[in-house]
């Protein structure tokens, strides 16, 4: 089925939107992936969904053998009692806040060009905080009382030890996960009713119907909408910086050298939002080629994605580099040591390597060509998330290798498990990746009609105009 | 009338029988109309189910097992009112479930009896401690006693008589030995063959067979080298005699290769004296001076003021320069062939010596060679320490054990001289060196019978195996080194079936029906003046027969020159294994997982290289050798071990069996194939072979060098720099810290328990890490999860080395939960399974844990072990080695964490008795596993709010040191600083 956009295939542009699209050609681009039939869905979407089960195979069957077997399956040890399971669960949680801050962070700011990734983001968030949530229970020595973390009433008369940053946790990624479906659902109602409207078929129809809670556009609707997506922005707003900072205390609170920092909370943010915007950009460059959304998802979103990968990098490199000195400065033996093995122990090589993916990756982001030709931002893209799971795989596993006394040290190596799990889990992300695209708009055309608005009626994108003057961008 | 139904013979009749007999038997049973009518009419309700043939058979098994575990029970069969036992606490008619009672016995190492006290719950006997009367082990244990409880539960064991494979009975066993001893008249052709008999009992009846059967020989295999030592004193003295040391009056002891604390009969006896001498704890307490040349790092080096790696060649050198420094005429004096040794430590010995005349003790390794020992005997007899520090006295065996008793036997093997050959506890398929060709010879001989726990390499070739019982289940008698008898009692029924040494001798003498009760009671009835009964009741309450030490006999040397051979560049030692002993104990997980004290290495031998050697053949650890004797070679992974004398290799005995049952077979490599006769020590050659084994340590950095000295975690220092500074001494406090902390202490009123654990006598024996295993249920996990760091042991000796890696210092340092009061684990719990309680305990809450592994993370000393699998046998898939367990300790699930408690039962224990008589709980009430089996007591655990307990003047120890202050753990647990009492003569060794 041939698009109805104006100019299909059409040079990019580093506008926030293309020029000339209207509602309708917002509508019909974005919906009309969306309201095809099952046997319309494009044989790309088959192909990945069939990886993406077939990883999702591999994590179920993982988890049967590890809840029926035990953590023994994986290569924690002692000392390294943390390893695998927990740098990915940091790695996924991180991922997710890119979404937020897209979401929340950037409506507070007043930042248009946020509306054509918002939606996908916000799902990435969502799905990436499943994936995360699943590994705190999966490493578990007993999963099967993990709700004790949880404060309920009980017969045993106990509550969780609230000292904990492990309980702190709980709470950060369920208000985490609820206050995402919430705002991201709220966001999506009008979205949804639109597809009701379109919707073709009488399944689509009532899916879409159910969905939309009865939404019919009037002032009322509209007026409670705004009030609701601005209150929930409000409140996801401070989780960007609460709930990454909290699983950093997991490692900030404890004494091991290498863990004990104080630059761990706002260094981990400033990595989870690095490293979760190269996933909205992994996920948005092939989306928006697949989808036909290059008028949506423009240069100007690479770009600015880009720049917030390239600024993060840059805090999370100071983090880096500040970790070392102070460790040197404070003179304290075992802090000493740790920086010295960091860099040159058993290993060495990891911390290398992420230097070179975090550092020396990022540094052609400088230019305005890499960053507006999306390749390159792809490849940039996967080597910082390689790198950002590299940093945790640095920070846990190998501080925890060469702690306070020499004859406890040990080293660390994987299983097969810990693969799988984690091979697993990008499975389980990207299957429901996978089925949002089909199922639902990955935009917020409704939020992206707002800058339609303001194109068709002030003729030019105002805000476009004096922004694109002040980055010293010709606008095409 | 029903009443002609016996119940008793009933009993007794289904007793005799195991497995399908058993039941089998029950069936007729049930099938017999007389038992029918007795059923109904005693249990009329029950019986008729036996209408139905499905209801019959359940009711039938249970009946039976009913009648079968009511003779099951420890106080039923064999002991009927003439046999009782004499618990050692408390009298029969107390027995209160729950509390469990302690039995006297003995345990026979190598031969020797070390006295013990045996913890039995209803029943069962669970847990070994030391009997603190006995003589050799004054209330002390070794790793090896501590783990005898799990083979008394081996499901390995043997459990039938098996005639060449198949299960016989006694009875064929019995006719068949009468046979051929019958065809050989006078007993030509028959040898008997044991290890070293100490036994009173059994020796008469061996000397009783001998008399009878008059061409019969009787040979002693000896694995601990007991043979070299009544060499070496007959060589002195004329005489084969045990030397018995009392090294409580010794001021400077010299050891020449003896490892007179780990290993040598009395290391018991001599680790709690030794370390007596070594208790400082203040500047003017005065303090031993000991020497030790050794050729590998030994428990009793561990210790040392100086200790010396030098080969076994050297040692003797050395021995005959001191000797000579001493005045005594040696005659032919070996030139130094080996400069290794600094002459300045030979004259601080020298000098030492002699200025402790009297006050001094020399030991010498039973593995060199006859006459080197009778040098050193006589440095004892010439400096006068013979009748204050040394005594030598009429060996404890029935007959002294000789060197050559296996090259005797072999001998006459081969010349088709031996018609019938009964092995008794002993397993020379295995243990005996491939150069004598044992096994070859044994298939020449007609009629093999062996007779042990299980049916190892020696059954599998032998033509009969009889299971013997373990010393646990039965009665018997034995001698310490020094002659002490010890009436042992059995604990528990012969778990399968199996007989004692003196029911065996018994059966070759004609009775094959004998008890090992009556043969034991016969004869010391006939020894015993007085009243009998009164007699027995002491001795075997007490657990020693008093006044039966055996006579000191006095002594003059005769001098032999030195031996100077330099065998070769390149030797190896074969020596017992300080877990497993020449093999005997390989099917034991617990020794098995124990780490060997200096190379930490688990579930495997090697060939244990200086640093020197390694770096010459290009050596790293797990390295495949071939190493070569004459005509014999094996090839073995190489290890290094920092300490080693170069060009010596050690290889421990006892591994790469065939047969050891399900835990110890085909683990590491068997020396005995290399080794070209019974010398300890061979000539031999090495060359790399390319390939790597792994082998599994538990600590992977022992050097102090660098980062480890700059954590200040072993503090040491010389007795003058103590002297110097005796309040404060610099090297225990080389950073000025003060724990601080904003919030008020918690205020500990009531009890507050403290450990302080003393590093100046701390061997590594690992006593303490086995007793706390066996204390605490603790699972083993086998090599391939110790490889990845998960071993269990809730106690580890931490094993460090400083200076230089050939010739170190080394250090133990046992770890263990701190149980700091403010304790880093417990905030970080999310589920609260770790807390503090009102009596500074940091309590492990299992039930609770989740097993998120926090806190094992915040503790600076990992201390902490986690369930990663399931590795505890839970009762669906329990074994018979789940019975060794402590009922008042958890068994652990997986999933949850685990960890050192203070021994809390025992606590709660002392708690419960204390407040049942309206009292506080003394000091010396509670005493921890680990504390309790210590050889060297460095251990000491007690109430730090009581004034008048002991912890509290250890604790007060200017040299007293908590581990990382800086992290304001406020540990209970303290070390005490090391204190070298070096001879400042002595130069840099």
């Amino acid at each position: 089925m041939a698009s109805r956009s104006p100019r299909p295939r059409d040079k990019e542009t580093n506008r926030v939107i293309r020029p000339g699209y209207t509602y309708a050609v917002v509508d019909d681009v974005v919906n009309e992936p969306v309201l095809r039939t099952p046997l319309g869905t494009p044989k790309w979407w088959f192909g990945a969904m069939a990886v993406a089960l077939a990883g999702l195979a591999m994590f179920l069957a993982t988890v049967v053998y590890l809840i029926v077997t035990g953590i023994g399956i994986f290569g924690n040890n002692m000392p390294v009692a943390w390893a695998l399971p927990i740098v990915n669960f940091v790695w996924w949680i991180g991922i997710g806040h890119a979404g937020t801050l897209i979401s929340a962070a950037l409506l507070l700011f007043r930042q248009p060009w946020r509306t054509s990734i918002n939606r996908f983001a916000e799902a990435m968030t969502i799905f990436a905080v499943i994936c995360a949530g699943l590994y705190p229970i999966l490493h578990l020595g007993r999963p099967w009382v993990f709700y004790w973390l949880v404060p309920y009433p009980n017969t045993h008369g106990l509550f969780p030890q609230f000292r904990s940053p492990l309980d702190w946790d709980l709470f950060a990624i369920g208000t985490y996960m609820s206050v995402s479906i919430a705002f991201w659902f709220v966001g999506l109602i009008p979205d949804l009713a639109t597809l009701r409207n379109s919707a073709k078929s009488r399944i689509g129809k009532i899916f879409y119907g159910i969905l939309s809670l009865g939404w019919h556009g009037s002032s009322k609707n509209w007026q409670r909408y705004m009030r609701a997506y601005l209150l929930l922005a409000a409140i996801s707003f401070p989780l960007v910086l609460s709930v990454h900072s909290t699983i950093a205390m997991d490692f900030a609170v404890s004494q091991l050298p290498g863990w004990n920092n104080t630059i761990m909370p706002p260094y981990f943010v400033a990595g989870a939002v690095f490293a979760g915007f190269a996933m909205v950009l992994i996920l948005a460059i092939p989306l928006r080629k697949l989808f036909n959304l290059e008028g949506l998802i423009t240069m100007r979103h690479l770009d600015n994605a880009a720049k917030l990968m390239l600024g993060t990098g840059m805090i999370v490199v100071y983090g880096y580099f500040i970790e070392l000195f102070f460790a040197w400065y404070s003179g304290v033996e075992v802090e000493r040591f740790m920086a010295v093995n960091r860099m040159f122990g058993d290993y060495g090589w990891a911390f290398w390597a992420l230097i070179f993916c975090n550092l020396v990756a990022i540094q052609p982001l400088w230019l305005t060509r890499v960053r507006q030709t999306p390749w390159m931002l792809f490849v940039i893209s996967v080597l910082v998330s390689i790198g950002m799971w590299l940093e945790r795989f640095v920070i846990f596993i190998v501080s925890l290798t060469r702690d306070f006394l020499p004859s406890s040290w040990g080293n660390y190596s994987t299983t097969l498990y810990d693969w799988t799990l984690f091979i697993g889990s990008l499975g389980l992300f990207f299957t429901l990746f996978l089925v949002f695209i089909r199922l639902l708009p990955s935009i917020a055309t409704t939020e992206v009609k707002e800058l339609v608005h303001h194109d068709l009626h002030q003729g030019h994108d105002y805000f476009e105009d004096i922004r694109a003057r002040e980055a010293g961008l010709e606008v095409r | 009338m029903n009443q002609s139904l016996d119940i008793k013979s009933l009993r007794h009749q289904l007793d005799s029988k195991q497995g399908k007999e058993f039941w089998r038997s029950l069936e007729e049973l049930g099938d017999n109309p007389e038992f029918q009518e007795y059923l109904h009419k005693e249990f009329p309700r029950q019986a008729a189910p036996l209408e139905s043939a499905v209801d019959r058979r359940g009711f039938l098994k249970f009946l039976g097992a009913s009648l079968a575990l009511a003779g099951l029970t420890a106080c039923a069969r064999p002991l009927s009112a003439a046999e009782k036992v004499v618990p050692y606490v408390r009298q029969p008619e107390e027995i209160i479930p729950g509390r469990p009672l302690f039995f006297a016995s003995a345990i026979s190492q190598g031969g020797y009896a070390e006295g013990v006290l045996v913890e039995s719950h209803q029943g069962r006997p669970t847990k070994i401690e030391g009997n603190p009367d006995h003589p050799a082990s004054l209330g002390k244990t070794s790793a090896v006693t501590q783990a005898s409880i799990l083979g008394l539960y081996d499901p390995d064991r043997s459990r039938s008589v098996l005639q060449q494979g198949s299960e016989s009975t006694w009875e064929a066993f019995t006719q068949a030995a009468a046979t051929a001893l019958e065809e050989s008249g006078d007993g030509t052709g028959i040898r008997l063959v044991t290890e070293p008999i100490t036994s009173p009992t059994l020796a008469s009846q061996i000397r009783a067979f001998l008399a009878e059967y008059p061409q019969a020989t009787w040979h002693q295999l000896d694995s601990f080298g007991t043979a070299g030592i009544y060499a070496g004193t007959e060589l002195a003295f004329g005489q084969p005699l045990m030397p018995t040391y009392n090294l409580a009056e010794a001021d400077v002891i010299v050891s020449f290769d003896a490892d007179f604390m780990g290993d040598y009969p009395g290391k018991l006896r001599y680790s709690v004296d030794a370390s007596s001498r070594r208790r400082i704890r203040n500047a003017d307490d005065g303090m031993s001076r000991m020497y030790v040349f050794e050729s590998t790092p030994s428990i009793a080096g561990a210790i040392a003021d100086h200790r010396v790696p030098a080969r076994p060649s050297t040692i003797i050198e050395v021995m005959a320069q001191i000797a000579i420094g001493l005045g005594i005429p040696l005659g032919a004096v070996p030139v130094r062939t080996d400069a290794s040794v600094d002459q300045s430590i030979i004259d601080a010995a020298i000098a030492d010596l002699d200025a402790n005349r009297g006050s001094s003790a020399i030991f010498v390794g039973q593995y060199l060679p006859p006459e080197a020992q009778a040098i050193a005997h006589g440095i004892n007899d010439w400096l006068g320490n013979v009748g204050s520090t040394v005594e030598y006295r009429q060996p404890p065996e029935g007959r002294p054990v000789e060197t050559d008793e296996l090259d005797t036997l072999v001998s006459a093997m081969q010349a088709d001289e031996v018609t019938a050959l009964f092995m008794l506890d002993v397993n020379p398929v295995h243990t005996a060196p491939a150069g004598l060709g044992f096994t070859e010879a044994l298939a020449r001989v007609p009629l093999k019978a062996h007779i042990g726990l299980y049916a190892d390499e020696t059954a599998q070739s032998s033509d009969w195996h009889v299971p013997l019982a373990h010393y646990l289940e039965t009665w018997g008698d034995a001698r310490a080194y020094d002659g002490t008898t010890t009436i042992t009692q059995p604990l528990i029924n012969p778990f399968y079936g199996g007989f004692s040494g003196s029911q065996v001798l018994a059966a070759l003498l004609g009775n094959t029906e004998a008890s090992s009760y009556r043969l034991l009671a016969d004869y010391w009835q006939a020894r015993v003046e007085g009243q009998f009964s009164s007699f027995w009741r002491e001795s075997v309450y007490q657990g020693i027969v008093p006044g039966t030490q055996s006579p000191v006999e006095s002594v003059e040397a005769t001098w032999q020159s030195a031996p100077v051979a330099q065998l070769s560049d390149l030797v190896v030692n074969f020596r017992p294994d300080p877990s497993i002993g020449d093999g005997r104990w390989a099917n034991n997980g617990w020794l098995q997982e124990v780490p060997n004290p200096f190379t930490k290495l688990v579930w495997d031998n090697a060939a244990l290289v200086s640093a020197a050697t390694a770096e010459e053949y290009g050596l790293s650890n797990g390295d495949v050798v071939t190493i070569s004797t004459d005509s014999l070679e094996i090839e073995a992974p190489a290890w290094i071990l920092p300490g080693q004398a170069a060009g010596v290799i050690t290889l421990h005995l006892g591994y790469g069996r065939e047969f050891a049952g399900r835990v110890g077979s085909d683990i590491g490599f068997n020396p005995n194939r290399v080794r070209p006769g019974s010398a300890w020590t061979a000539a031999a050659t090495m060359s790399k072979t390319g390939t790597t084994y792994q082998l599994v340590s538990t600590q992977m950095h022992h050097a102090l060098e660098g980062t480890g000295d700059q954590r200040h975690i072993v503090r040491r220092g010389t007795l003058e720099e103590f002297q110097a500074e005796p309040e404060h001494p610099g090297f225990v406090h080389p950073v000025p810290h003060h724990e601080s902390d904003l919030f008020p202490d918690y205020e500990y009123n009531s009890y507050k328990w403290g450990m302080v654990i003393d590093m100046n006598v701390c061997t590594g024996c690992n006593a303490c890490v086995v007793a706390c295993q066996s204390e605490n249920n603790i699972p083993i996990v086998g090599k391939d999860q110790v490889a990845v760091g998960r071993e269990m042991q809730w106690l580890r000796i931490d094993n460090y080395y400083s200076g230089s890696i050939d010739n170190p210092e080394y250090y133990h340092q046992p770890m263990l939960c701190q149980h700091c009061e403010k304790a880093p684990c417990e905030p970080v719990c999310p589920v609260g399974a770790t807390v503090h309680d009102h009596e500074g305990l940091n309590v492990m809450v299992y039930n609770r844990c989740v097993g998120t592994r926090y806190c094992s993370n915040n503790c600076p000393f990992k201390v902490r072990r986690f369930n990663y699998l399931q590795y505890a046998e839970l009762s669906d898939t329990a074994t018979e080695l789940s019975m060794a367990s402590n009922p008042d300790v958890t068994v652990r699930s997986r999933g949850v964490m685990e960890k050192c408690t203070y021994c809390t039962q025992r606590i709660s224990s002392a708690r419960i008795t204390a407040s049942n008589e309206n009292r506080t709980i003394r000091d010396g009430e509670v005493i921890t596993a680990c504390q309790a089996a210590c050889p060297t007591n460095a251990i000491v655990f007690g109430d730090l709010n009581n004034p008048d307990s002991e912890i509290v003047n250890h604790k007060a120890s200017p040299l007293n040191y908590t581990l990382f202050e800086e992290l304001n753990l406020y540990a209970r647990t303290s070390y005490v600083a090391r204190v070298h009492n070096r001879n400042p003569e002595a130069g840099e060794a």
